[in-house]
C-alpha cells in the first residue's frame, strides 16, 4: 500500500495539537469527554499499530494481543501502585516487559503458522485474565478486585486540565511510536520483515535470519501493544481482569482490517474506527428503534456487524486503501478510460 | 376612597397567589439533568459479554420508567432513562459513565451493575459530585458516606449475610464442624471473609474449605472431600447450577449435614427443584426479596401487582426470574426518592433525600423488611430473614435480622 502523503501528515498533526487549545472558545464541541474519547482512540491506534507490525508487515496472525495489552496495563498499574512510580516512567518498563513476553512467546510460535499460530495466541488471550486472578499473584494484581489508580497530574504547572494533558501525553507517545515504526519499516530490517511475509522461502534463501526476525517482530509488536495498555491504565485509572477479555483482541483485529492491513496510517484510522463505532453502534440501534419507529430490536453488536460487512464490501482494502483508490480515480478521471482503451487495442491487435 | 369588600378580597387573593407562586418558583432548583418536564437518569448494564444474563435487570428498569411515564411521571416530570451497554468491562464503563455525566448530563446514575465496573467509576463519580445511587452489587464497600458521600448501595451485602449464618450456626448447632464450598472469585471471597468474621474465635470450627471455578463442569469431588472431612455443617456459597449439583451429590453419597445456602441460589425453580425436593428439606438460607417461583406468594397483593406490571411492560420476561423482582423493587425506591425531592432537583438534595428514608415499604421485599437510610447509614436494605425449606417452598422463621458489618 502507498505511503501516506507527508504534507497531509503534518497538517493533521498540527490540527491534533491545536484543537484541544480551542476549548475555551468552543467548550461544547471540544469537551473534556470528547478529548478523553480521542485519547482512548489514540491508545487503540497504538495497539492496532503493534498488531499491524506483526500481522500486516510480517504476516503472522495473532488473536492474543489483548494479553500483551493486559501485561502492559498491569505492569504500569503495579509499578504505580506498589512502588509509587510516576506514570510516565512506567511506559518504558511496560514496553520492555512486553517485549520480553512477546519475544519468548515468539519462540515456540516459530513452529506454528497461519491458523495454528492464531489458535496458540487465542489460548494466550484466554489464559491471561485467569492468571491475573491467580491466588499467588493476588497480592500484586489485586485479584478480581483489580487496582485503583489516580489519573496523571498535569506537570510543570501547565495551564491544562487533566483530560487535555492526558490527550497530549497519548498523542506525543503515539507520534513517537509512529515515527519509530515508519523508520523500522524503511530500513533493512523492515524490508526483511516484509520479505518474510511475501515469500518466506525466498527470504530464507536470500540469507535473512527468518527465525530471528519473526521473534523480534513478535517482541516489538507486543511492546507497542503493551505501551498502549500502560497508557490505558493511566487513562482509565483502574485495571481489572475483566477489562482484558478475549473480545479486546478481536477489536484490535477489526481495527486492523478496517483501517488497512499493512498500512501505518491505516492502524490509526482503524483505532479511531473501532472506538467510534463501538460507541455509536448503541446510539444508532436506539435511533433505529425509537426515532425511525422500526420495530427491530437490534442489539448494538448487530449494528456493529452490519457496519463491518458493508465496509468490507465497499472497501476490501480497508478505509485507507479505499480512500487512496478513490482519490486516485478522482484525480485522473481519464485514467480508467485510457486503461480500457489500451486493453481493447491490445485485444484487437 | 371606598374599598368594597369584593375588591379587597380579590386584591388579597391576587396578592396571595402572586406571593405563593413566587415562593413556589423560588423553590424550584435544578442541577444538570433536571428541568420542569424531565429528569435524566443514567445507567450501565452488561447487555453483551460474559455477564449478559444480568441484562434483564436493565431492560426491566427501562420498562419500569416507561410505566412511571405512562402514569404521568414523577411530580409531573418525565423520566428520561439512558441505559448503555458496558459489556461488564470496567474500561468501557468509565467511557459510558463519562458520556452519561459529561455529554448527556444526567442528574444521577442509578443501579449501575457489577463490582469491578462500579469500582472503576467510584472515584470519578465522587470527584464530580454526581449521585451514584443504589448500585447493583453485593460487595460491602458501597456504604461509606465519609469517603464516598455520593455513592449508595442497595441490597444486603454478602459479607453481612455470611455473618448472620455464622452466628446462627454457633447458636444452634452443637459441636459444629463446618465444611465450606465456595466459588473462587470476589463474590465467594466476600462471603468467606464475612463468615470467618462471624465465627470470630470459633473460626477453627471450619474443618474444610474447598473452592470451584465458575467454568468447572461439576463440584462432585469437592463435595466428597467435604464429606470425608467429617463436617456436620455445610456452608454452600455457590451459584444455582452448582448449589443444586452439590446438594444432590451430598444426598447421593449419604452425607446429611445442616446446609446453609447463600441467598444467591435461593430460588425454588433454579436450585431447589433440580436438586430434588427430597434432598433439600431443612436447608436454611437468608432472604430479603420475594421469590416469584415460591407458591406462598401466589396470592400476595404486591406480587399480584408485580405480575400485572410484568404482563403489561415485560410481556416476554420470564416470570420465574427473581431479577425482575429486584429491578422492580430498586426502581420503586428510586421513584420514591425522586418524589421526595419535590421541585428541588439538585444533586445535593437528591443525596439528602436518598439518605433520609424511614422504614419505607418497598414492594418485593419480604414482609417486615423496610428501607431505612440516614446520613451515616448508606445501606438501604440491611435486613434479612432466615427461611427453611419445607415441602416445596420456603418457610420464614425467626425475626427479621439487621446486621451491620462495616
Amino acid at each position: 500500500m502507498p505511503a501516506f502523503p507527508k504534507k497531509w501528515l503534518w497538517i493533521l498533526l498540527a490540527l491534533a495539537f491545536l484543537v484541544p487549545l480551542l476549548q475555551p472558545l468552543l467548550p461544547d464541541v471540544v469537551s473534556n469527554y470528547r478529548l478523553f474519547l480521542v485519547s482512548t482512540m489514540i491508545i487503540a491506534a497504538i495497539a492496532v499499530l503493534g498488531l499491524n507490525l506483526l500481522t500486516g508487515f510480517n504476516g503472522q496472525i495473532s488473536l492474543g494481543h489483548s494479553a500483551f495489552y493486559a501485561v502492559g496495563a498491569y505492569t504500569a498499574a503495579i509499578l504505580m501502585d506498589k512502588l509509587d512510580m510516576p506514570y510516565y516512567a512506567t511506559l518504558p518498563i511496560a514496553a520492555v516487559m512486553c517485549f520480553i513476553v512477546g519475544y519468548l512467546f515468539g519462540l515456540p510460535a516459530l513452529k506454528l503458522e497461519g491458523h495454528y499460530l492464531a489458535l496458540a495466541t487465542f489460548a494466550l488471550a484466554l489464559s491471561v485474565p485467569q492468571i491475573l486472578k491467580y491466588k499467588w499473584l493476588e497480592d500484586l494484581t489485586g485479584g478480581v478486585q483489580g487496582i485503583v489508580l489516580s489519573k496523571p497530574d498535569v506537570p510543570f504547572g501547565l495551564p491544562l486540565n487533566e483530560d487535555q494533558w492526558l490527550y497530549y501525553y497519548c498523542l506525543v507517545v503515539m507520534v513517537l511510536l509512529y515515527w519509530a515504526a515508519a523508520n523500522i519499516l524503511n530500513s533493512r530490517s523492515g524490508r526483511a520483515m516484509m520479505a518474510i511475509r511475501d515469500q518466506y522461502m525466498a527470504a530464507d534463501t536470500m540469507g535473512i535470519d527468518t527465525a530471528l526476525y519473526k521473534t523480534v517482530t513478535f517482541g516489538i509488536s507486543a511492546a507497542y501493544t503493551g505501551i498502549a495498555g500502560a497508557l490505558s491504565a493511566s487513562a482509565i485509572a483502574f485495571v481489572a481482569p475483566d477489562s482484558f477479555n478475549f473480545f479486546l483482541s478481536i477489536k484490535f483485529l477489526i481495527g486492523l482490517v478496517v483501517g488497512g492491513v499493512g498500512s501505518l496510517a491505516g492502524s490509526v484510522v482503524g483505532g479511531i474506527f473501532y472506538v467510534l463505532v463501538d460507541n455509536s453502534a448503541q446510539a444508532l440501534s436506539t435511533f433505529v428503534k425509537n426515532d425511525l419507529g422500526l420495530q427491530f430490536d437490534l442489539s448494538a453488536y448487530t449494528v456493529f456487524g452490519i457496519i463491518l460487512i458493508v465496509l468490507m464490501y465497499l472497501m476490501p482494502m480497508g478505509i485507507v486503501g479505499g480512500v487512496y483508490y478513490l482519490v486516485r480515480s478522482m484525480r485522473s478521471p481519464g485514467a480508467k478510460a485510457r486503461e480500457q482503451a489500451a486493453l481493447k487495442q491490445r485485444a484487437s491487435s | 376612597m371606598k374599598t368594597n369588600r369584593r375588591t379587597f378580597v380579590g386584591g388579597l387573593s391576587a396578592a396571595v397567589m402572586l406571593s405563593g407562586s413566587r415562593a413556589a418558583f423560588a423553590q424550584k432548583k435544578y442541577d444538570d439533568g433536571a428541568t420542569d418536564n424531565e429528569i435524566k437518569i443514567g445507567h450501565t448494564n452488561p447487555y453483551s459479554g460474559p455477564a449478559s444474563s444480568y441484562g434483564v435487570i436493565g431492560k426491566a428498569i427501562e420498562a419500569y420508567w416507561k410505566s412511571v411515564n405512562d402514569r404521568g411521571g414523577v411530580n409531573g416530570r418525565r423520566i428520561n432513562f439512558i441505559t448503555l451497554d458496558d459489556g461488564y468491562n470496567p474500561a468501557k464503563t468509565v467511557e459510558c459513565v463519562r458520556q452519561l455525566v459529561e455529554q448527556d448530563k444526567v442528574l444521577c446514575t442509578f443501579n449501575t451493575l457489577g463490582t469491578p465496573t462500579n469500582t472503576a467509576i467510584h472515584k470519578y463519580m465522587n470527584q464530580k459530585k454526581v449521585p451514584m445511587l443504589f448500585v447493583a452489587t453485593g460487595a460491602s464497600k458501597w456504604g461509606n458516606p465519609k469517603e464516598f458521600p455520593w455513592t449508595m448501595g442497595y441490597q444486603p451485602d454478602y459479607h453481612t449475610e455470611a455473618v448472620i449464618y455464622a452466628k446462627h450456626i454457633l447458636a444452634n448447632i452443637k459441636d459444629a464442624q463446618i465444611g465450606v464450598l465456595m466459588q473462587n472469585d470476589d463474590y465467594g471471597k466476600d462471603y468467606w471473609e464475612g463468615f470467618k468474621e462471624g465465627l470470630g474465635k470459633e473460626a477453627g470450627r471450619i474443618v474444610k474449605h474447598v473452592t470451584y471455578e465458575v467454568t468447572d463442569p461439576t463440584v462432585d469431588s469437592q463435595v466428597i472431600q467435604l464429606k470425608d472431612s467429617g463436617a456436620n455443617v455445610f456452608f454452600n456459597v455457590s451459584i444455582p447450577k452448582f448449589a443444586a449439583q452439590s446438594m444432590r451429590k451430598a444426598a447421593n453419597i449419604n452425607w446429611k449435614p445442616a446446609i446453609y445456602l447463600n441467598n444467591v441460589s435461593g430460588q425454588v425453580t433454579t436450585t431447589m427443584k433440580p436438586a430434588g425436593f427430597e434432598n433439600v428439606q431443612g436447608v436454611i438460607t437468608a432472604a430479603w426479596l420475594k421469590d416469584p417461583t415460591d407458591h406462598q406468594w401466589d396470592g400476595d397483593a404486591e406480587m399480584k401487582t408485580w405480575r400485572e406490571w410484568m404482563a403489561k411492560y415485560n410481556p416476554n420476561g420470564n416470570l420465574g426470574d427473581v431479577n425482575y423482582v429486584y429491578a422492580y423493587s430498586v426502581s420503586f425506591l428510586m421513584e420514591q426518592t425522586l418524589k421526595k425531592c419535590g421541585d428541588n432537583l439538585t444533586r445535593e438534595n437528591l443525596m439528602r433525600q436518598a439518605a433520609n428514608h424511614q422504614k419505607l415499604r418497598v414492594p418485593g421485599l419480604l414482609p417486615g423488611i423496610t428501607v431505612s437510610t440516614s446520613p451515616t447509614d448508606f445501606y438501604p436494605v440491611q435486613a434479612v430473614q432466615l427461611q427453611r425449606f419445607k415441602g416445596e417452598s420456603w418457610d420464614l422463621f425467626g425475626d427479621v435480622m439487621h446486621a451491620e458489618s462495616s
